[in-house]
């Protein structure tokens, strides 16, 4: 049994999605997507373990053998990405009940439900697959089903956001599906393990490293990278909180990791840094959008896009760790892969709790909010000195590496940047705490604390983020074996 | 208990308060009683801990391990053990001079006062007790953040204008220079650990060093070394118990602590004179000696002329770290404690003369001592320790000061050693003497003025005679200090 685990985590919520259509229930909905997310959190976990014990678990689909036949192949690196996505759907779903009834049309919650698991189903996808056709196929499911969620936001800008993220998300895709063929032309094979064998032949072909650029391209509309971010601020701003929280911790991480896996299992880190000079476009672009993006957000009047802002310098600081093309770089990134989805995730569900209550994430709105949902903004806080990368919470760990990694290489201006940017996310955060806390409750008296039902899932990660933050031994131990699996070249 | 189970328990005591100070907010007799207690039993233990480190003992405990090889580890250690004992004898009478500040000024939302400085203290535990550079960084920044609420406590636009620029200078400091710098060390070392001798000694290129001690220097904001001592001044709109203890002793002392930890078990003050890394920043201090006590003159407010004082004595210890002798390093502890007793002396009368008389500025004080000549003695007391004049203990740190700059071969700044002790006797010694010699303005004089409430006059009492008391008897602090410099 347990070695279908690995088919079985895609399996039950792609089952699960239709029964939620079925049923046309809310709550029936609800209970079959929390029940199939909690199922695909132990099998996640159960595979995690054992790749952390025992090395990498290969899988053949209808035991078709590679390469002709899909393999799904789970090493250090995608067992650590499940983990995130898998942690983050759990604790995103037993929260969206209550929300989203607050903030979606009751005769569509069933269908809400059925997109979420689909959204899911894409990313695990994704994720546990060693084909690279198959991870075109799982981004579609993924993205369409994206754009769904966010059209489901109650403003109507949701559907402008909402195409424009699919316009946006399409080129992306095809430019992935292009890069793909490409591939398949100079190679015969799809299969990533066989592919990273047989591409250094072909390495100096103008075909491949045109694939290389469609890829990269592709994947940085994907993780919105600066400057192809555009899409970003609106979809988070306008869908429903539940959809923010859920997308912005795990869409933009499983994009960093087909990166990853693309440019250093596929291709392999010599061609992608010493041939096709990968870092040297990295670098810069994550710079610019650490820095650029960090003052956006300081100037933002909508929380919900002051985060989604600051989350486009977040991804920045990952692609700045890749960029190193070191161990300590790339346990930097995926740190704060892994780090990033906690705190940003714990951060859109307390504007989640802010919008039941009082319907707005605009930052005049939340004057007083301290004392009157004290339970939540509390929340902020501590998420939010996340955020900024204060000790004892996870933040401080992912930028110990990322500047530890910058010093390695000797590019001690860039730990600085690193340094004065974190500053910049304590400006953006404060002001927000400075208005909930320093102004006084101009709403209605009866104003009260969010629901426990949106409470608890929003505390569990807070406190995730603090004890990673005291504890951070596991995460680094994985973060550290998937980099050096990564640098190690082809699984 | 175990002499580490002491060293847990002295941050846990404080700690501990903050709940005791929340559970009885509703009676505010036993509230404050808890927090005296809490100060009493915190200073009980940090004794049996000199003790232990006195017979040779370094107790250690580790509490976690955030990173791998990084633990949050707590050490007792002779440096240390003199600054937790400083501040936990001074939280004893600070508790008292507040109950009586408190209540006289009426300050509103008193529980919320105790809970962060009780929690401030504990950091402050933290601070004297870290067993590592990353561990002395966490608490450093909680100090910052349990300290902020004291500092905009009056919460009116002023208060919350300081706040930002308290917190504005002190995050941004420690985070774009210290935490540059220690992540820095930790890449050439591959450690953090508080190491007798240094651990950068043949790891560090020459060129590099003079670098990164000054990224310490500059990045521990919280010794308000010029430019970045806005912060202190700014601090000042706090409850004068808090500027008295928090800002005169403990927060800031636990900026030049560091500085001096740093130098002594991070470089090792052989290889900082080895490499003659430490010149440029002697000058620095020196700099800011003489630039704070001139800005001192002007100010007519007498908290920001104690501020600026504060400002300028302070670069006395970073002056006594980096001379980087035996010599420098004992000036500079005993500073701490000396400057300590002398300064929490001045702002707890500063504040006595507020709350019974309202006067805040220096020219408003003219023939107030004849109502108040207690205060106004302790204020004279208090200013000859600052000075560094017999019989007051001031006189031996600035003796070993002075003394390691001649073994630096730095006449110069010995000079300004000298000059900077006339310029503090100008313009401290105005006060007492327009006190008690000038006559009042106003023909009505002090109508109602007294002394201070009782037990606030304790307090400047005993600061006071300790501050006389440490000029005969300034053995412990002394032999702490060799302790330190020939392990």
């Amino acid at each position: 049994m347990s070695e279908h685990y690995v088919i079985l985590l895609v399996l039950v919520p792609l089952l699960a999605s239709p029964l939620c259509i079925f049923s046309r229930n809310a709550r029936a909905a609800w209970g079959f997507a929390v029940l199939a997310c909690l199922t695909s959190l132990y099998l996640v976990f159960q595979v995690w373990a054992e790749v952390m014990a025992t090395g990498p678990i290969t899988y053949h689909i209808g035991d078709w053998a590679p390469p002709v036949g899909i393999e799904y192949r789970v090493d250090a690196v995608n067992a650590w990405v499940l983990l995130i996505v898998a942690v983050i759907g759990s604790v995103v779903a037993p929260y969206a009940r209550v929300s989203v009834e607050r903030e979606v049309e009751a005769g569509r919650i069933p269908l809400f439900y059925a997109a979420f698991l689909l959204c899911f189903t894409g990313l695990l996808g994704i994720t546990v697959t060693g084909d690279v056709f198959n991870v075109f196929v799982f981004l579609e499911v993924s993205s369409l089903s994206a754009y769904g969620l966010i059209a489901l936001g109650q403003d109507r800008r949701a559907l402008t956001s909402a195409f424009r993220y699919l316009i946006m998300g399409s080129v992306g895709a095809t430019f992935i599906v292009i890069g793909i063929g490409l591939m398949y032309v100079m190679t015969g094979s799809l299969n990533m393990a066989d592919l990273a064998q047989l591409l250094p032949q072909v390495w100096d072909t103008r075909t491949i490293k045109v694939a290389y650029g469609f890829l990269a391209v592709g994947v940085f509309l994907k993780l919105a990278l600066f400057p192809l971010h555009l899409w970003l601020p609106n979809a988070y701003t306008f869908a429903p909180s539940a959809v923010t929280a859920f997308i912005a911790a795990t869409a933009t991480k499983v994009a960093v990791y087909m990166l990853l896996r693309f440019f250093f299992t596929v291709f392999g880190a010599p061609f992608s840094f010493d041939v096709m000079r990968l870092d040297m476009v990295l670098l810069p672009l994550a710079l610019v959008a650490i820095v650029t993006m960090s003052l956006v957000a300081i100037f933002q009047v909508n929380v919900k896009r002051l985060l989604a802002y600051s989350s486009v310098a977040q991804i920045g600081y990952m692609i700045l760790g890749i960029s190193f093309a070191s161990v300590t770089g790339l346990t930097a990134a995926l740190l704060h892969l892994f780090n990033h989805a906690l705190m940003k995730g714990a951060l859109f569900m307390c504007m989640g709790c802010v919008m039941y209550r009082i319907g707005s994430v605009h930052i005049d709105a939340m004057a007083g909010l301290g004392k009157r949902m004290p339970l939540t903004m509390a929340a902020f806080v501590v998420a939010g000195l996340s955020l900024v990368g204060v000790p004892l919470t996870v933040g401080f760990i992912s930028k110990w590496y990322l500047i530890l990694g910058a010093l390695e290489r000797g590019w001690w201006p860039v730990a600085i940047l690193v340094l004065i940017t974190s500053l910049m996310a304590l400006v953006y955060v404060w002001r927000v705490v400075e208005v909930a806390y320093f102004q006084e409750f101009p709403h209605d008296e009866d104003t009260q604390e969010a629901p426990w039902a949106l409470l608890i899932p929003m505390w569990a990660l807070v406190l995730a983020n603090v004890w990673f933050g005291i504890d951070a031994r596991t995460t680094v131990a994985s973060a550290e074996q998937a980099a050096q699996t990564l640098m190690g070249g082809a699984p | 208990m175990t002499p580490p189970a002491l060293v847990l328990a002295s941050l846990l005591i404080p700690a501990l308060g903050t709940v005791f100070v929340l559970l009885l907010r509703k009676n505010p007799n036993a509230r404050e009683a808890a927090s005296l207690v809490t100060a009493g039993v915190l200073f009980g233990t940090v004794l049996r801990v000199y003790r232990a480190v006195m017979a040779g003992d370094r107790p250690a405990i580790v509490l976690a391990e955030p990173i791998p090889g990084i633990p949050i580890e707590l050490e007792a250690e002779p440096l240390g053990v003199l600054f937790a004992l400083i501040a936990s004898f001074l939280w004893i009478v600070t508790t008292l001079y507040a109950i009586g500040y408190m209540r006289g000024h009426h300050e509103e939302n008193q529980t919320r006062f105790y809970t962060f400085f009780a929690f401030a203290i504990a950091s402050v535990m933290g601070v004297a007790f870290a067993g590592n550079l990353f561990t002395l960084f966490i608490f450093y920044e909680v100090l910052s953040l349990s300290t902020f609420p004291l500092v905009t406590h009056a919460g009116t636009e002023a208060a919350k204008r300081a706040g930002r620029i308290y917190l504005g200078v002190l995050f941004s400091t420690s985070i774009v220079f210290q935490l540059l710098a220690i992540i820095w060390t930790y890449a050439i070392a591959g450690t953090l650990d508080f190491t007798s001798g240094g651990i950068l000694s043949g790891r560090a290129a020459a060129g590099v060093v003079p670098i990164l001690l000054g990224l310490f220097v500059f990045g521990v904001g919280k010794a308000a070394v010029m430019p970045f001592h806005r912060w202190l001044p700014a601090a000042m709109v706090a409850p004068t118990p808090v500027s008295a203890l928090l800002h005169a002793v403990a927060v800031v002392k636990a900026g030049v602590f560091s500085i001096l930890k740093i130098t002594v078990y991070i470089f090792g003050i052989d290889f900082l004179t080895q490499v003659g890394a430490s010149v440029w920043l002697m000058w620095v201090a020196a700099a800011t000696i003489i630039l704070g006590s001139l800005v001192a003159f002007t100010k007519d407010n007498l908290k920001a002329r104690l501020a600026y004082s504060t400002v300028s004595q302070l670069s006395y210890i970073v002056l006594g770290a980096m001379l980087a002798n035996a010599s420098g390093i004992i000036g500079g502890g005993m500073h701490i404690a000396m400057h300590a007793f002398g300064k929490i002396t001045l702002f707890f009368c500063a504040g006595a003369i507020m709350v019974v008389a309202h006067k805040t500025e220096i020219s408003q004080l003219k023939g107030l001592g004849r109502t108040m000549p207690v205060t106004f003695f302790a204020f004279f007391i208090g200013t000859l320790s600052i000075v560094g004049l017999p019989p007051a203990g001031g006189s031996w740190s600035k003796w070993f000061l002075g003394m390691g700059a001649l073994e630096a071969g730095q006449v110069g700044l010995v000079a300004v050693l000298m000059l900077s002790s006339l310029l503090s006797l100008a313009y401290l010694m105005e006060i007492p003497l327009k006190g008690f010699f000038y006559a009042p303005d106003e023909a009505p004089h002090h109508e109602g003025v007294h002394e201070a409430p009782t037990p606030s006059l304790i307090a400047i009492v005993a600061t006071a005679v300790a501050c006389l008391i440490l000029f005969v008897f300034p053995e412990p602090f002394y032999e702490l200090m060799t302790l330190v410099v020939t392990p």
